[in-house]
């Protein structure tokens, strides 16, 4: 039985690989492997990538973090599986020079730190930077410029720490795990961890955090993350990276949108492909599966048999897919060397297993149901021409397929939001599309009367096959869709994120501002024709009660909320609300003056804090109390680089405690020097550069450019597939019948001109819908998903309407000048 | 031969067939009965429309009727499911039609072994080609249904179905779409091959000259029968 099927299966694939009747759907397929394939091993080594990137912000892979000391076991264990490790310790400690005395957050590190990226250093303060891989020695502290200029000392002096003395040696500039706030008060040094001892500064019950960590290969990582989700003691807290710097983490997140978008709608459209094939190749095998049926196959023998063809088709085409997208990503990886130091990660077999996988899964959703339908056919066909299986309504079709992409999807682009907006829009576009097409297809029959005769004729068939017209218009627009998703919109959204760091973006920060010394440093700012970004007032205060709740870091596990409260916060009023914060929870307070006293909160920072809508905030601020409830909580694009602030009061609040102030600039690169004098001029106030973080993220949203546009390609040879796969549907009618009416008279020009007439009509509708659904599409995915601002680009339409009747036009008529130059007479027995 | 008639092949009893169409319900045949017995030939004839077509698609089981039953080799058709009827004709029963009805992705050997795999047979190869050889088509084997003539198409069509040795054979119009000359080259070679064989043949035409060579026929009027037999 099994090898009668496999018999029959195996003759079927190479007889209709011999008859060409494959060749569309293995087309089709091998496109979408490729396509899927280049696209997520692509996507599987830039995200690694990116979070090798990332995980230089941890200068680990991974790391554990406890208030107390880190067992050694632990490192161990880590080192059992080859890992690497090192450990750091920091803690916020007076540092002495003479009379002066600098707050500072203090981190020691061992030799083999940094484990992942690298310190910055440099020669003098605000000189150019540079990477050393190595770290103070014994003895020696690396301070930067903000501890000097507090300190009022210059490079070879010596400081002390606790009870030692170290000579600074080198302005620290940038080390990979600084910690997520830039404005954190205080500034920073690293020096040996050898030395901590002799400082005597680490005693139980002192503040302090130790870190362990742990860097090498992927598997061992995994196994070890694995290890320490069970750790007993609640006091460790396992990192990743992303809770090193939020802003990079937001960029991060956005760059697996962005890439996971391109990869689904190159799964779309290939789906669309395959669907097509399947559909002409089910409708050209009715006859086959009639007399099979006729000469006693029963329906399993049918059904097996088409499985096998599809299988082995399925299993040729996918290896194919599969290498052609692997030479495909690695000429694209070609783009990206240099990104992380030259060496990308090379592409993970899952990554391969799993685009073979998602070939198959496509293939079944969009395929089967169709060619599986054969086995219905009733063998009386061989009698009564006209009777076709009962047809598997596309609804059901699209439903199937739609399962296999949701099993794909969120796999693919790894974000829920994004598939279901996406799947949504196509669904709503399928769903309109079909109507507009259907009252189009009927509008235009009605327009025949007022035109020449080819046009006449043209119109008059596209009427008359009003369910294939309506057929062929939707798919093609939902392949041209996808491609001004994946073109114009895609090009937008990201120009968008690009759009919050605008080549003038603020670079540099200006914090500890006296009130006296606002107006002179706008001066000064506006002297050297520096933009700033704004001033904003800031107030520090301590969290001391929650609900009237006392609250201490002892009540927290969690080292970051410990640090939270342990540390003064930054508060600020205003009346309106940062542009890029979105509101989450609550309600911002109006803008007229008289607001009652309120806070709105970060969200993120209230998660960790446990702190909801509702609950009353008292802060200390310089001995004074103040108490108030949280009414909002703000989402920030710290990606955006804006002054932002996690907790902002409503006016009124705050105007009377002593404030500082904080501003922004952009400062060019050549302009360096401004700094100095900016120092010099203003002692009290401190001055932290973001310009290299600021790179780091242009250099991400760059690759995630040039990624798309490569992915690109494969959705354009995806959607020209489409157009031919939706032609070939009609080809053979169209052929009879340019072949009848020759056969009646008329000139070739004129059948020409009637196809011609048929395929603009096809085009020009199906590119306007195309445009209008991916313009919706954009403008939901812009507001819900990217959170980027959109303005619907108008070129949608133009270029959508062009697309279609170009490709349309072209490809129907290039896939019918064969018949078009035959005899009629040869044409007609062809097909007949 | 004595105890084939008493056990019939084909049995018809009360056979009706209703459809409905827009215009209403459409009896296309009504209460037809009649027995064959083995390796009889049997003619169906009548005018165009007068549901001969039909008839032949109930007795063979590609249709299901809508009053009374078939036998067929002593099993009730009614009895059976879609694919019960399929494994029926895959045993006993061929099938020659007007238009011939050959895949044209196979080849005129593939065509003809087709069958003979369906029934899983292993020497489908070499029984096609000596079918092949006996309709005279030796050297024409490799050759696709449109690089052969309709006369050439037939012969395919009727080794096809006499490669599996079946117990029936049923055709319609087998020389609807030929010639003078090829439809008679094909009927002669239907009749030898049956001959052969000792095939039950119930053979549709409007030929009546195709009819006369039949031991018997059946004619149909609107639906219903004339001659009993
Ligand atoms: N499923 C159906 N629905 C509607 N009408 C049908 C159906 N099947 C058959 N008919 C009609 O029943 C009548 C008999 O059809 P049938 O094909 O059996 O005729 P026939 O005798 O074989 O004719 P011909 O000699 O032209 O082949 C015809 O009028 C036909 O149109
Ligand atoms: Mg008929």
């Amino acid at each position: 039985m099994i090898a009668r099927m496999l018999r029959l299966g195996l003759g079927n694939v190479r007889r209709d690989l011999r008859a060409g009747e494959l060749t569309l759907i293995m087309v089709a397929i091998l496109t979408a492997v490729a396509a899927l394939s280049a696209v997520s091993l692509f996507v599987d080594r830039a995200e690694r990538a990116l979070h090798a990137q990332g995980n230089a912000l941890l200068a680990a892979d991974l790391a554990v973090e406890s208030a107390n000391a880190i067992p050694e076991t632990l490192a161990e264990a880590a080192r059992g599986l080859g890992l690497d490790t090192a450990r750091t310790l920091s803690m916020r400690s007076v540092i002495q020079s003479g009379e002066r005395l600098q707050l500072t957050e203090l981190k020691a590190v061992d030799e083999r730190y940094p484990l992942r990226g690298n310190v910055s250093i440099a020669d003098a303060p605000f000189d150019a930077a540079r990477e050393v891989r190595e770290v103070p020695a014994p003895g020696t502290l690396w301070a930067d410029a903000r501890l000097l200029q507090a300190l009022k000392i210059d490079l070879g002096q010596t400081v002390t720490v606790g009870a030692v003395a170290l000579r600074v040696d080198r302005v620290l500039v940038l080390e990979p795990d600084r910690g997520g706030d830039f404005f954190s008060i205080a500034p920073r040094a690293i020096m040996n961890l050898a030395d901590v001892a002799a400082t005597q500064l680490v005693m139980p019950g002192s503040r302090v955090n130790h870190r362990l960590l742990v860097a090498g290969d992927q598997k061992a990582i995994a196994a070890l993350r694995g290890q320490w989700a069970h750790l007993n003691d609640r006091s460790l807290k396992v990192l990743d990276v992303g809770d090193a710097r939020p802003e990079l983490r937001t960029a991060l997140e956005r760059a697996d949108l962005f890439l996971g978008m391109a990869a689904l709608t190159a799964v779309i459209v290939a789906g669309v492909a395959i669907a097509l094939a399947a559909r002409r190749y089910a409708e050209r095998h009715l006859d086959t599966a009639a007399v099979m049926r006729c000469l006693g196959a029963t329906q399993a023998t049918i059904t097996g048999m088409l499985l096998i063809e599809m299988l082995v088709l399925a299993s040729i085409a996918s290896i194919a897919g599969v290498a052609l997208g692997y030479i495909a990503q690695h000429v694209l990886a070609g783009t990206l060397s240099g990104f992380v130091g030259g060496a990308l990660p090379s592409p993970s077999l899952a990554a391969v297993a799993g685009a073979m996988l998602i070939g198959f899964l496509v293939l079944v959703g969009f395929a089967l149901t169709p060619i599986l339908s054969l086995k219905n056919v009733p063998p009386l066909r061989v009698l009564r021409r006209d009777l076709a299986p009962v047809p598997v309504r596309s609804a059901i079709v699209y439903a199937v397929a739609l399962l296999a992409l949701l099993a794909v999807a969120p796999w693919q682009a790894r974000d829920v939001a994004l598939t279901l907006y996406l799947l949504g829009g196509c669904l709503l576009a399928i769903a309109a599309l079909a109507i507009a097409a259907w009252l189009s297809v009927q509008a235009l029959g009605r327009l025949r009367r007022h035109v020449g005769v080819s046009w006449r004729y043209g119109l008059a068939s596209v009427a008359r096959r009003a369910r294939t017209s309506s057929v062929q218009i939707v798919a093609l627009g939902l392949g041209i869709m996808a491609m001004l998703l994946i073109t114009l919109v895609h090009g937008d959204l990201i120009a968008g994120w690009q759009g919050k760091i605008p080549p003038g973006a603020p670079n540099q920060f200006v914090i500890n501002i006296p009130p006296a010394e606002v107006g002179p440093l706008r001066d000064f700012l506006a002297g050297h024709r520096l933009k700033t970004g704004g001033v904003f007032p800031m107030v520090r205060g301590r969290l001391t009660a929650i609900n009237e709740q006392p609250v201490q870091p002892s009540d927290y596990e969690d080292p970051r909320a410990r640090r939270l409260v342990d540390r003064e916060f930054n508060l600020s009023w205003a009346g309106r609300m940062q542009p890029d914060n979105v509101v989450t929870a609550g309600r911002w307070w109006p803008e007229t003056a008289g607001a009652a006293p309120q806070f709105s909160m970060e969200s993120g920072i209230a998660e960790t804090l446990g702190i909801g809508l509702g609950d009353t905030l008292t802060y200390d601020i310089a001995g004074e109390t103040i108490r108030a409830p949280v009414t909002s909580l703000r989402d920030v694009q710290w990606d955006s680089f804006n002054v932002n602030f996690f907790v902002i009061a409503a006016p009124g609040l705050l105007e009377q405690m002593p404030a500082t102030y904080i501003t922004s600039f952009h400062l060019p690169a050549q302009e360096r020097t401004a700094l100095n004098e900016l120092v010099r001029l203003f002692p009290s106030v401190t001055v932290i550069d973001v310009a290299a973080v600021m790179d780091q993220v242009r250099l991400i949203m760059d690759r995630v450019n040039l990624a798309v546009r490569f992915v690109f390609l494969f959705t354009l040879a995806a959607g020209a597939l489409v157009l031919v796969a939706a032609l070939q549907a009609t080809q053979d009618e169209r052929a009879r019948e340019s072949a009848l009416l020759r056969s009646l008279g008329a000139a070739r020009a004129i059948v020409t001109r009637s196809l011609l007439a048929e395929f603009i009509v096809i085009g020009l509708v199906a590119g306007v819908l195309a445009a209008s659904a991916a313009g919706l599409t954009a403008w939901l995915l812009a507001g819900h998903v990217f959170h980027v601002t959109y303005r619907i680009n108008l070129w949608l339409w133009p270029i959508g309407t062009l697309a279609g009747v170009l490709g349309v036009g072209a490809f129907g008529l290039a896939g019918l000048r064969g018949a078009l130059a035959e005899p009629p007479a040869s044409v007609l027995r062809r097909i007949a | 031969m004595v105890e084939a008639i008493d056990k019939p092949i084909i049995l018809a009893d009360a056979l009706g067939k209703t459809v409905r169409s827009p215009s209403g319900d459409l009896t296309i045949l009504d209460d037809i009965s009649f027995l064959i017995h083995p390796s009889e030939a049997v003619a169906v004839v009548g005018v165009s429309g007068s549901g001969k077509s039909t008839l032949l698609s109930l007795l063979a089981g590609l249709d299901t009727p809508t009053r009374g039953r078939v036998l067929l080799d002593g099993v009730d058709l009614n009895s059976l499911d879609e694919d019960g009827r399929a494994a029926l004709r895959a045993r006993r029963v061929g099938f020659v039609f007007q238009n011939f009805q050959l895949l044209h992705s196979m080849t005129a050997r593939e065509n003809v072994m087709l069958p003979l795999e369906l029934a899983g047979r292993a020497d489908a190869a070499v029984q096609a080609e000596a079918i092949l050889a006996r309709v005279g088509l030796e050297e024409r084997t490799d050759h696709y249904p449109n690089q052969l003539s309709g006369g050439e198409q037939q012969r395919v069509a009727i080794a096809r179905a006499f490669v599996t040795r079946p117990r029936i054979l049923f055709a319609d119009e087998p020389t609807g779409n030929l010639d003078a000359t090829s439809g008679a080259l094909i009927a002669d070679l239907l009749f030898s091959l049956r001959e052969e064989a000792g095939t039950t043949l119930v053979l549709v035409t409007h030929d009546m000259k195709l009819a006369t060579r039949c031991e018997r026929r059946i004619t149909l009027t609107a639906g219903r029968m004339l001659t009993s037999p």
